[in-house]
């Protein structure tokens, strides 16, 4: 069971949308849950609970589909689409019929181009405002809504944007729960055909197997071998760093703390 | 080489032997001669030889010997200068700016601008509101434009999406660079890809022959494409520029750039509890060796500074710290921006672990340990009075800015 945790917003009046995709596992290249989508799903069953909407455009045939109705779902709404299809039409116009407040979505897919495009096309196209990697949403009133977004090296940072919005989350979303086995298999899917839009991008565009990047190599740009020896041999160096000595304790302090101002890491 | 003056025991001793074959030339330079109508000439510069303290000593004994002073500074290497005149196109380039410097990631990128320019092509550097970076030239931008203005301060997407457009519109650049990173760029990039409506080639690791290979899906396959506008690149793109100094000539926009209304609104910076953050992606780091001896000011210095907790292996060993918090070889190598050591001396698997980290600050008592040498300040004196000092300053620092706030 997920702690119940505790969220200032009025579940019964909040509507979301959490959009889904076919996930592949990193090793197996098996289809499973994408695990940002998870996360997105995760944070819209805190939010708004039975009232959660999710979403995907796509194949409803695929078993892995049903691992999202597995975390408590009682239907899940597919745009039923060949494979190869641009989904951005399709959900456009749905999620500009169905009225709701927040669209949470992962930050990119785990098949296929995975530019990570879709909710920034999405949001341009409806107009709406984006959050790019929250992390939590603080509170929702009168329109507006407080989150939290992750920043790289574990920071936050809190935004006020207006309702309604598009949001991506990323890893610093909360972990996604368990996937029940009968909850999945009871779901329902409700199909729905939507026209189809072949996406131009694989007409100039191939896929193959991830090559291994090259590494590296430090190159030394010596004349002599005399340099070169040196720049193998070398320890760290002296030189360019500032060396306070004899100074008071108190100007030492200051020489530091002047630096950590500069540099932003003392607020 | 080093700057510091030294005798020459072995040249003084050739002077003073004058059955020496270099004898004639390890004499003094010479200060005064019969000049050609007959009068003495006097060369009052050449007197006297530069003393150990830098100053000049004049010996007027005769007994000055030694010869022309050899002194060699640590040359100044002057990179060729490439220089576009008119530019034919422009390659515009978007750096993150992390900290108001240009990371390893910008200058891979400016990099690949160079492969992609050419001969004919100008790169041209969009930074948004202040720097603090002084290499533009050397790090291989032709052209620099600076977007001045508060409403680029902060967090500020859709602002800089204007402000990028407005470039495209005078500019109109060949290619976008954009860093395909968390800090900024990967984000900025997409929204303004998604506002000029063009697709962009994400995760790029490599361009050749007119086809850029990126990362697709989870990282398990490769895209390979005809080189799009807009590139968002993966870091090791391409190698950075080396071999050639830049112009960096400051160019401006000619039109205003389109005010839009902030939709999202930036509150600030939240406070994060910094023993939570993962050493291995904090920001900041407070580290602590063997020469600290009172580590309960140690932590209260931590919390003063909001800085994560460190140790290097000697601390972690006598118990003073958990075997998490080890820096260096064995334990975790960071990446932190700014770290500070206090009493640790620098073992060369200590300075491994903090390889990629950007400032050091050093506390140390002992002036000539390797973490001195690898520090970009240092202060030598007995840490625990630092430390104090350090809580006082930081203290007042934060009084002063909340008094300027009220």
């Amino acid at each position: 069971m997920q702690p119940d945790k505790k969220i200032p917003v009025d579940k019964s009046a909040l509507h979301v949308i959490s959009l889904v995709s076919i996930g592949a596992h990193p090793t197996s290249g098996r289809p499973r849950r994408a695990e940002q989508d998870a996360r997105a799903v995760e944070l819209g069953l805190q939010l708004a609970g039975d009232n959660l909407h999710v979403l995907h455009a796509g194949n409803a045939e695929e078993p892995a589909l049903r691992a999202y109705l597995g975390m408590g779902l009682s239907e899940l709404h597919v745009l039923e689409q060949p494979e190869g299809a641009d989904a951005l039409p399709g959900l456009t116009d749905y999620i500009r019929e169905s009225g709701v407040q927040l669209v949470l979505a992962g930050s990119q897919a785990e098949t296929g181009e995975g530019s990570g495009m879709l909710p920034y096309l999405l949001a341009e196209k409806l107009g709406w405002p984006l959050v790019v990697g929250m992390a939590e949403v603080e509170s929702m009133n009168n329109g507006t809504a407080q989150v939290l977004q992750a920043l790289p090296r574990g920071q936050r940072r809190r935004l006020k944007v207006r309702l309604p919005f598009l949001a991506t989350v990323d890893n610093a979303a909360p972990k996604p729960r368990q996937s029940a086995y009968g909850p999945a298999q009871r779901g329902v899917l409700d199909v729905e055909q939507i026209d189809v839009v072949i996406d131009e991008l694989f007409t100039g565009a191939e896929l193959s197997p991830a090559k291994p990047r090259p590494k590296r190599l430090k190159v030394i740009k010596a004349k002599s071998g005399a340099d070169r020896m040196k720049a193998a041999t070398a320890k760290a160096s002296g030189g360019g760093g500032q060396v306070l000595k004899g100074v008071s304790a108190q100007e030492g302090a200051a020489a530091i703390l002047k630096l950590l101002v500069e540099e932003g890491v003392v607020r | 080489m080093s700057d510091i003056i030294r005798r020459d025991p072995r040249a003084e001793w050739i002077a003073r032997n004058r059955l020496h074959p270099l004898h004639a030339a390890m004499q003094p330079t010479q200060t005064s001669w019969m000049g050609p109508n007959g009068v003495i000439r006097k060369n009052v510069h050449g007197i006297g030889f530069i003393g150990p303290n830098g100053i000049k000593r004049i010996d007027r004994s005769g007994a000055q010997q030694g010869g022309a002073v050899k002194r060699s500074a640590a040359a100044q290497v002057q990179l060729p200068l490439h220089q576009v005149a008119e530019p034919a196109f422009y390659i515009a380039v978007v750096p993150d700016m992390v900290g108001g410097r240009l990371s390893s990631h910008d200058r891979d990128l400016l990099g690949l601008a160079h492969s992609l320019a050419g001969k004919d092509g100008a790169v041209l550097a969009v930074v948004f509101g202040e720097h603090k970076e002084s290499t533009f030239e050397t790090a291989g931008v032709d052209r620099l434009l600076v977007l001045e203005g508060s409403e680029f301060n902060g967090y500020s997407p859709e602002q800089r999406v204007q402000g990028l457009r407005a470039v495209d519109n005078q500019f109109d650049p060949r290619h976008w660079l954009l860093p395909d990173s968390r800090s900024g760029g990967g984000e900025l990039g997409r929204r303004f890809a998604a506002s000029l409506g063009e697709r962009p080639a994400t995760r790029v690791w490599q361009v050749k022959d007119e086809r850029s290979t990126g990362r697709a899906g989870a990282g398990r396959e490769d895209l390979s494409r005809p080189v799009s506008r807009l590139i968002l690149a993966a870091a090791e793109c391409a190698e950075p520029v080396s071999e050639t100094r830049h112009e960096a000539l400051p160019v401006e926009l000619s039109t205003a750039i389109a005010r839009s209304i902030a939709r999202i609104e930036d509150l600030g910076a939240v406070a994060v509890d910094p023993a939570l953050i993962p050493m291995a992606e904090a920001e900041f780091i407070f580290s602590g060796g063997n020469g600290v001896k009172d580590w309960e000011l140690f932590h209260r210095t931590a919390a003063a500074l909001g800085a994560t907790e460190g140790a290097s292996r000697v601390a972690v060993d006598d118990g003073f710290m958990t075997r998490d918090r080890q820096v260096g070889a064995s334990g975790t190598w960071v990446t932190a921006r700014v770290y500070v050591a206090v009493g640790i001396s620098g073992a060369i698997q200590h300075l491994q672990g903090i390889g990629a980290c950007d400032k050091v600050v050093a506390i140390n008592l002992d002036p000539t340990c390797d973490m001195i040498k690898r520090a970009d300040l240092s202060v030598i004196g007995e840490s625990a009075e630092i430390l104090d000092a350090l809580i006082e300053a930081v203290a007042a620092y934060r009084n002063e800015a909340k008094r300027d706030a009220a």
